[in-house]
């Protein structure tokens, strides 16, 4: 298993009291695999991935418990320093916003170029030459006349590919993409995520991609778990989610896209709100906006249920569920 | 595709060959290729009218140069600086004669062949002593300036990056230091001073000069830190030091120099005023401030001796902050 991030809670230390983002996630990625995390806002989906790569905020994030075993070592047991030479080489991360994410008053090559020079140790000549290099690879038509162009100077989806190029440079054996597609066009978000796909089947590296979007996720991903309050409340093979849910959240998620036939009708919508991070309630943290909430649920946190071989559900009625969805014929058939 | 190719009038023929040539060169398949090409002439469009006709990278430090190539205020103040900065490097190229020789027996004089300005209270030739006393002006200007924003900016970004108990104590310590009034604080530590060069009134005009620097480099810095790409270059394995010089302090450092350059002038008048209450520079050297203060005791019978070297100050000072104003306005991105 090349990442295993087992039983991690992080909490920040705010004004008002303490907010529980992550409580208990669990989640591994095999090399070569792309494990999609789902979630709405405020879900822990970001902030489990800023634990792996250790860039969370501290204070005032903490992590209070948990383990991160990549390549079968504790992260979390690692000094700062060493953590340091772990990005950028051995795992990397792409943000939402490339234009924000790329630092102004660099030119791209300078960018790209000092990923060599800083874990490489490599000349500046040679890591111009590596970075013209990474942008044929990421296919920025001319690379080498546009090496020395400013982010601004380039398109949303030219940016997004430089930043997938920064976080491939050094062929990291993990890659982490935070709703890598979200501020892009349709159109150009299907290029970047075919490149991304692409990219990480030619180095069989582990990609984690986080996002809200399930169409992206259906095209790309090949186990996806769903995350709520800070929980993984279902983890299953990508097309088994889709065909039928196991967990009333993922059902709410799944009805919740537009569908062509559905034309004119008012779009279908979970009911009530995410819960409040520093006030979780009791129970199933899903309990109070769930259809099928009985008292157990508003009792018992719900463990993460066995449903078969390599999928789990957080549900106490995770059998209903499923049923449910297979006699309807499943939200998406 | 949402978009046909349109026809680009912007796009020169030579220009269309090449990009077309740099796509058949990486030898994608099709769509790829259409789709990228597109996206990049879309945004060759967008940018024609903007780059230059090298089609040369701008970034925020390129844009501002040109910015200021165009506007006047800074081509006026930049002028009568460049002249400034002339003649206190020689100022025996455009005044000949010594500043210290002075005869009483023109005491008082006004203007006349070889002394334009006519004779101060002690016979000293006016002229002279005003294009000698620039490179004093200068000097203290410059160093005091340097000195506080280097000093105040290493303080201030340093605080404002590892944030904590160690920005906590310099915050307040720079409130301790915003408490001193400048004048007062002047009168009680340079009085003590016996040494005539410019040395100890720039000492002073640094040390009560940083915390204004830092605390304006440690704002820029935290607002700077919370970027995506600083974050995004720690995920790619940047150490802190790479952060703070490379990712951090060329964005932050924008403020700082506008808030120098207008400080700059308020120095030198600084300077000014402490000579001329006799703790700042001391004579033989040769400072308007001195000059000023001297020839105040005779106002009434020879206004010339106070008005030039008063005059030059004036202009002095209202050239670097009229500086300081047009590097603000081509380095604020709000004004944009």
């Amino acid at each position: 298993m090349l990442l295993e991030v087992r039983d991690l809670h992080v909490e920040f230390r705010t004004r008002d009291g303490v907010a529980k983002a992550v409580n208990g996630v669990t989640y591994s990625v095999d090399e070569g695999e792309t494990l999609a995390v789902l979630g709405e806002s405020g879900s822990g989906k970001s902030v489990t991935a800023q634990a792996v790569m250790g860039i969370l905020d501290t204070p005032p994030g903490r992590i209070t418990s948990g383990e991160i075993l990549f390549q079968g070592e504790d992260l979390l047991k690692y000094k700062e320093e060493e953590r340091r030479k772990v990005r950028g080489a051995k795992m990397a991360m792409i943000f939402q916003d490339a234009l924000s994410s790329l630092n102004p008053v660099l030119s791209v090559g300078a960018q790209l170029g000092e990923m060599f020079t800083v874990h490489r140790g490599m000349s500046r000549k040679d890591a111009r030459a590596k970075a013209i290099e990474l942008m044929d690879r990421v296919r920025i038509p001319g690379a080498a006349a546009r090496v020395g162009d400013y982010p601004h100077q380039f398109s949303g989806g030219m940016r997004q590919r430089i930043m997938i190029a920064m976080a491939l440079a050094l062929e990291p054996a993990l890659i982490i993409a935070d709703e890598p597609t979200t501020a892009l066009d349709v159109t150009v978000q299907a290029q970047v995520m075919d490149l991304l796909a692409e990219l990480q089947r030619e180095l069989s590296m582990g990609l984690i991609l986080i996002t809200h979007d399930l169409g992206v996720v259906a095209d790309v991903a090949d186990r996806i778990a769903v995350m709520y309050a800070g929980r993984i409340v279902e983890s299953a093979p990508v097309h088994d989610i889709y065909k039928a849910p196991a967990h009333p959240y993922t059902k709410g998620l799944l009805e919740s896209i537009p569908r062509l036939d559905q034309k004119g009708q008012e779009l279908y919508a979970i009911k009530g709100l995410p819960p409040n991070l520093m006030n979780i309630p009791p129970g199933c943290a899903f309990n109070p906006r769930c259809p099928f909430a009985q008292d157990i649920c508003r009792a018992e946190v719900p463990p993460l249920a066995e449903v078969d071989e390599d999928r789990r559900s957080a549900c106490f009625f995770w059998r209903e569920t499923l049923d449910a969805a297979a006699s309807s014929g499943g939200p998406r058939a | 595709m949402p978009e046909p190719m349109p026809p680009e009038p912007h796009i020169s023929g030579g220009d269309r060959a090449a990009e077309d040539g740099a796509i058949a060169a990486t030898g994608l398949d099709g769509t790829m290729d259409l789709a990228a090409q597109e996206g990049e002439s879309l945004e060759k469009r967008l940018d024609a009218p903007e780059s230059g006709p090298e089609g040369k990278p701008r970034s925020l430090w390129s844009d501002a140069w040109r910015d200021l190539r165009r506007n006047p205020v800074f081509i006026i103040s930049g002028l009568a600086i460049l002249f400034l900065v002339f003649i206190s490097l020689w100022p025996g190229s455009i005044a000949s004669g010594n500043p210290l020789q002075c005869d009483l027996s023109k005491a008082q004089e006004g203007s006349q062949p070889g002394a334009p300005f006519g004779y101060n209270g002690q016979g000293c030739n006016v002229y002279t002593r005003t294009v000698y006393g620039a490179r004093v002006s200068v000097t203290v200007g410059v160093c005091a300036t340097l000195g506080v924003a280097i000093l105040g900016s290493v303080l201030g970004g340093l605080a404002g990056f590892f944030g904590g108990a160690g920005d906590a104590v310099l915050s307040r310590i720079t409130d301790i230091f915003f408490a001193i009034p400048v004048v007062l604080g002047g009168l009680v530590l340079l009085s003590v001073v016996t040494s005539s060069t410019v040395w100890p009134v720039i000492g002073f005009m640094v040390l009560l000069g940083w915390p204004q620097i830092s605390r304006i480099a440690r704002g820029s810095v935290i607002t700077t830190r919370q970027n995506d790409y600083v974050q995004a270059a720690r995920a790619l394995g940047a150490s802190n030091s790479r952060m703070l010089l490379r990712h951090i302090m060329p964005n932050a450092i924008a403020p700082v120099i506008v808030v120098a350059t207008i400080a700059l002038g308020t120095y030198i008048s600084l300077e000014a005023t402490l000579s001329y209450l006799g703790v700042g520079l001391k004579p033989p050297t040769v400072s308007w401030g001195i000059d000023i203060s001297s020839a105040s005791q005779y106002i009434r019978t020879a206004p010339h001796a106070l008005l030039w070297p008063a005059g030059a100050l004036a202009v002095t000072v209202l050239a670097f902050i009229m500086l300081g104003d047009a590097v603000r306005d081509a380095l604020d991105p709000k004004l944009r």
